[in-house]
């Protein structure tokens, strides 16, 4: 670690992630074999479906940026431009459901413990090229949370790595809402390092209870007013609008889908409780280190995880942390997500699905599951992209070898049905964008 | 960690090792104590064992289908397919056939046994930040043997090591080369002092916070001007002990009155061995014009290097290759600069295999050294020949750090570091089902396993 020591420490603590890329040329809206076409098909693939398992020699038939058909043969017009993938494996787009990239320095709006108001979206730089190394990588939908330094902290923004586009091309449509929770040592570190409340665990959820306890009652007094005009109280006064407190409200009323950085078993087990406490649903535990401890009480409550497959000892809630992790939680009925947290590791998330493979013996579907259906579903959008379904959107990747290996790395990347990587591209392998112009 | 570290939970092979009487077993404490008085040539294994059907990797001389490889005191003692190898009668054999067994992993850098929880200072021993010149300060001297992280990374087939400090220092302190299991830090520190980093890569320079609060050195130039200063001040501490030396002898001729010792300079001293050439120094530099400062003031004082890192020099890869030596690549997973295809890391190791350049992967981590093969076939997919980045890892680290006699290759005479694995050692999905060091079969457990074992009831 000598060599990236503050840097790999800086990413592992989402609350001080490095700084973002800078802004960049001008767009091109070149042209790639897709580009433009509404009828694509993709022959001669191994298909991995992620979700039923592999076609020999199969192929897909996109319509309109959706899958239209799978199978050995499908029916599509005579003019849809096709691509040989020349026997080449076929997967579904990567989904990482655990991201800071293109957020530039503003992950942490560390001032104040509790900021549910803060909107990621606010900040998502779309030109950041973390977006293009990713998807060089087969990222094609992240999920951007705010950091960790808060136990509330703000409501994520999904995007796709449609690298070239424009901001609001690359925000994934109609996502559900996501709000980032943490426990543990990041917010007791930083507020303690500055004397204030919280500085212990207890002190964490202290903070966490107060702020729901105060979304009930500002619930209630709007409730209250609501009534009152409902009856036709002329002199009913309405109350302020909080955005704090609104938003807070909508992870009571299960419009938020809350997602909390926790490392530890018990903490895990005491954000369950609370979350019982004031009625309002896990989504799922980020990094859950030690979910293999209590993986049983996670899958009762159908919270999913997101973890590393193999980080550990890098902070004192990280020490129990194991590489059979994600396969001993997989057992025991807990949806696992395989994500990456990391600018770096976000490049090669399939290599972190094969370890899997070996640490416990995940089924090749199992692993590829990992990195896209089960994180698709913990970022609400499995219906949409995560697997090779018809009707999904047409995220794909062609790999030049085995994807659940260290040999296999992307040769193109699909999104909608467009090309955005090709690797036998010069210059940047972009089809959307051209460094300079 | 040590021989009697031996958890009872074992992996099939391991299990099968132990019916066979092969494995260490727990032992009572006075055995224990008894082991600890010996030296390393008895923590080698006397019986003869066997590795029978295996696929071999010599890393010197090919690939052997249905090998065997016999392991007698500590040495390999015989290599080739089966039918042209003896077998000792009284060996132990180990049924390797499905598996593939190649030489123990050397990593090129680690911080082993420098840290245990990275965001615990306390267990943080990593580098000396209260000046940038520190060449007296000795890895070995806070080498902790008994760190979880050790097995953790030796469960993989890592074997041996270089342990450096971390690089916020022009001259941070001095490389031990270590052994990844033995009795206490004595057996373990193969070579102390082994090597010196030099880092020039301007993570060095004190220059963070306010301009007014900045310290010398901020800049390169200040870097630089503290470096040449340094070695000059150890070729002018090397000269006034010469000369006291000579004073001294003509003195004891000639009768007269002893002239008095100079003071001893330690920062001095640990520079002479590597301004004499007679150790390596590891020059770390990333850009085109680090490195060609790095490299001239090495020259200058005619230092024997390698070089580390060059993340960033594409540009300049045939002068590298002029420079005819060899190069710690990476860590390739460096991201590229802004303006950088997003392969430009990944590639340099095959771009430097191409011009000829030795080559060398190291994991840079103390946690993740256990990944120091994905690195390796990691760089095939971006054009590194397989057996050019399986020789990283063993035989080529072995020329580079002086141990190329006794590893990095399934020889006969070498140390019997041996892997056995499920697979291709460079593919990330490949299990270590058993690793041998000087012969003996490690116990295949750690504190990981045992938490795994412990939870998955």
């Amino acid at each position: 670690m000598r060599f990236m020591s503050t840097r790999k420490l800086a990413l592992h603590c989402a609350w001080l992630m490095t700084l973002a890329a800078a802004a960049f040329g001008q767009y091109m809206f070149g042209q790639s074999v897709t580009s433009g076409h509404h009828d694509v098909v993709i022959k001669n693939a191994t298909v991995m479906t992620a979700s039923h398992g592999n076609i020999q020699n199969g192929s897909i038939y996109i319509k309109d940026g959706k899958i239209a058909a799978v199978g050995a043969n499908v029916n599509a017009p005579a003019d849809a431009v096709v691509i040989d993938a020349g026997g080449k494996y076929l997967t579904p787009g990567i989904v990482d459901s655990h991201s800071h990239i293109a957020l530039d320095d503003d992950v942490n709006e560390a001032t104040s413990p509790v900021t549910p108001q803060m909107i990621m979206k606010d900040a998502f730089d779309y030109q950041d090229k973390a977006i293009y190394r990713a998807l060089a990588g087969g990222v094609t939908t992240s999920l951007l949370l705010h950091g960790s330094a808060n136990m509330i902290g703000g409501q994520a923004v999904v995007i796709k790595h449609k690298f070239g586009e424009s901001r609001d091309a690359m925000l994934f449509p109609n996502a559900p809402g996501s709000i980032k929770f943490a426990s543990g040592e990041n917010p007791k570190r930083v507020y303690g390092s500055r004397d204030q409340l919280p500085s212990t665990r207890m002190g964490n959820f202290a903070v966490q209870r107060q702020a729901l306890v105060e979304a009930q009652d500002y619930m209630r007094e709007w409730d209250n007013y609501n009534e009152k005009v409902k009856r036709g109280d002329k002199d009913a006064t309405m109350p302020k609008h909080d955005l704090k407190l609104e938003a807070l409200a909508d992870v009571l009323r299960g419009k938020l889908m809350v997602q909390i950085h926790c490392y530890r078993a018990d903490e895990m087990l005491t954000e369950m409780a609370m979350a019982k406490e004031f009625g309002y649903k896990l989504r799922a535990f980020h990094h859950a280190v030690e979910a293999y401890k209590v993986a049983d009480q996670l899958a009762a409550n159908n919270v999913a995880i997101a973890t590393w497959a193999d980080w550990w000892g890098f902070k004192q809630e990280a020490w129990d942390a194991i590489p059979w992790n994600a396969v001993i939680a997989m057992r025991k009925g807990v949806r696992v997500a395989i994500k990456s947290d990391s600018e770096d590791y976000n490049r090669r998330l399939n290599q972190d699905a094969a370890k899997i493979m070996r640490y416990g013996g995940a089924t090749e579907e199992e692993a590829l599951k990992m990195i896209t259906l089960n994180a698709a579903w913990i970022v609400g959008v499995d219906d949409r992209v995560g697997s090779i379904d018809v009707g999904k959107d047409a995220d794909l990747v062609i790999w030049d070898g085995y994807p659940l290996s260290s040999f296999g790395v992307p040769e193109k990347v699909l999104i909608d049905g467009e090309v955005y990587f090709d690797r036998s591209l010069p210059g940047l392998g972009t089809t959307r964008y051209r460094e300079g112009e | 960690m040590r021989r009697s570290a031996v958890s009872s939970q074992h992996s099939a092979v391991s299990t099968r090792l132990e019916r066979s009487g092969l494995a260490p077993r727990r032992r009572p404490l006075i055995m224990i104590l008894i082991l600890l008085t010996l030296s390393t040539l008895a923590f080698a294994q006397d019986e003869a064992v066997v590795l029978k059907g295996g696929k071999l990797l010599t890393v010197s001389h090919g690939v052997i289908e249905n090998g065997v490889l016999v392991m007698q005191g500590g040495k390999i003692t015989a290599v080739g397919p089966a039918g042209a190898v003896n077998v000792p009668g009284d060996a132990q054999v180990i049924d390797a056939s499905g598996m593939t067994i190649y030489p123990g992993l050397i990593d090129s850098e680690t911080q082993l046994g420098l840290t245990e929880i990275s965001a615990e200072t306390m267990t943080n021993d990593l580098v000396e930040l209260s000046d940038e010149i520190m060449p007296h300060m000795h890895t070995a001297e806070a080498f902790h043997a008994e760190s979880m992280l050790i097995p953790v990374a030796r469960l993989n087939g890592i074997t041996n090591a270089v342990v450096a400090p971390e690089s916020e220092d022009t001259l941070p302190g001095q490389d031990s080369f270590i052994q990844l299991w033995g009795a206490s830090a004595t057996e373990m520190l193969l070579i102390r002092d082994n090597a010196l980093p030099l880092n020039f890569t301007g993570d060095q320079r004190r220059n963070k916070g306010a301009f007014e609060k900045r310290k010398y050195p901020s800049t390169r130039m200040g870097l630089a001007a503290q470096l040449r200063q340094a070695f000059i001040d150890a070729q002018d501490y090397k000269a006034k002990w010469s000369d006291y030396e000579r004073k001294k002898a003509d003195a004891a001729q000639n009768k007269k009155p002893e002239p008095l010792a100079p003071k001893r300079d330690l920062k001095s001293e640990a520079l002479i061995p590597y301004l004499e050439g007679k150790k390596i120094i590891v020059l770390a530099a990333e850009s085109p014009s680090d490195l060609e400062t790095a490299v001239n003031l090495a020259n200058e004082f005619k230092l024997k290097f390698v070089l580390n890192h060059i993340s960033h020099s594409q540009p300049v890869l045939d002068y590298v290759a002029g420079l005819k030596v060899p190069v710690i690549v990476g860590p390739i997973y460096e991201l590229p600069k802004e303006d950088e295809r997003y392969d430009a890391v990944y590639s340099l190791p095959a771009q430097l295999y191409k011009r000829g350049v030795k080559i060398v992967f190291a994991s840079y981590s103390a946690h993740n050294v256990r990944n120091l093969p994905d690195a390796a076939g990691f760089a095939t997919a971006f054009g590194l020949p397989h057996d050019e980045a399986l020789k990283a890892i063993t035989i080529n680290a072995a020329e580079v750090w002086g141990v190329a006699d006794q590893l990095g290759s399934l020889d006969v005479g070498k140390t019997a570091n041996v892997v056995m694995a499920n697979g291709d050692p460079l593919d990330v999905k490949t299990d270590v089902k058993q690793v041998f060091i000087q012969g003996r079969a490690v116990p295949m457990t750690d504190r990981q396993t045992q938490l795994r074992d412990e939870y998955s009831k």
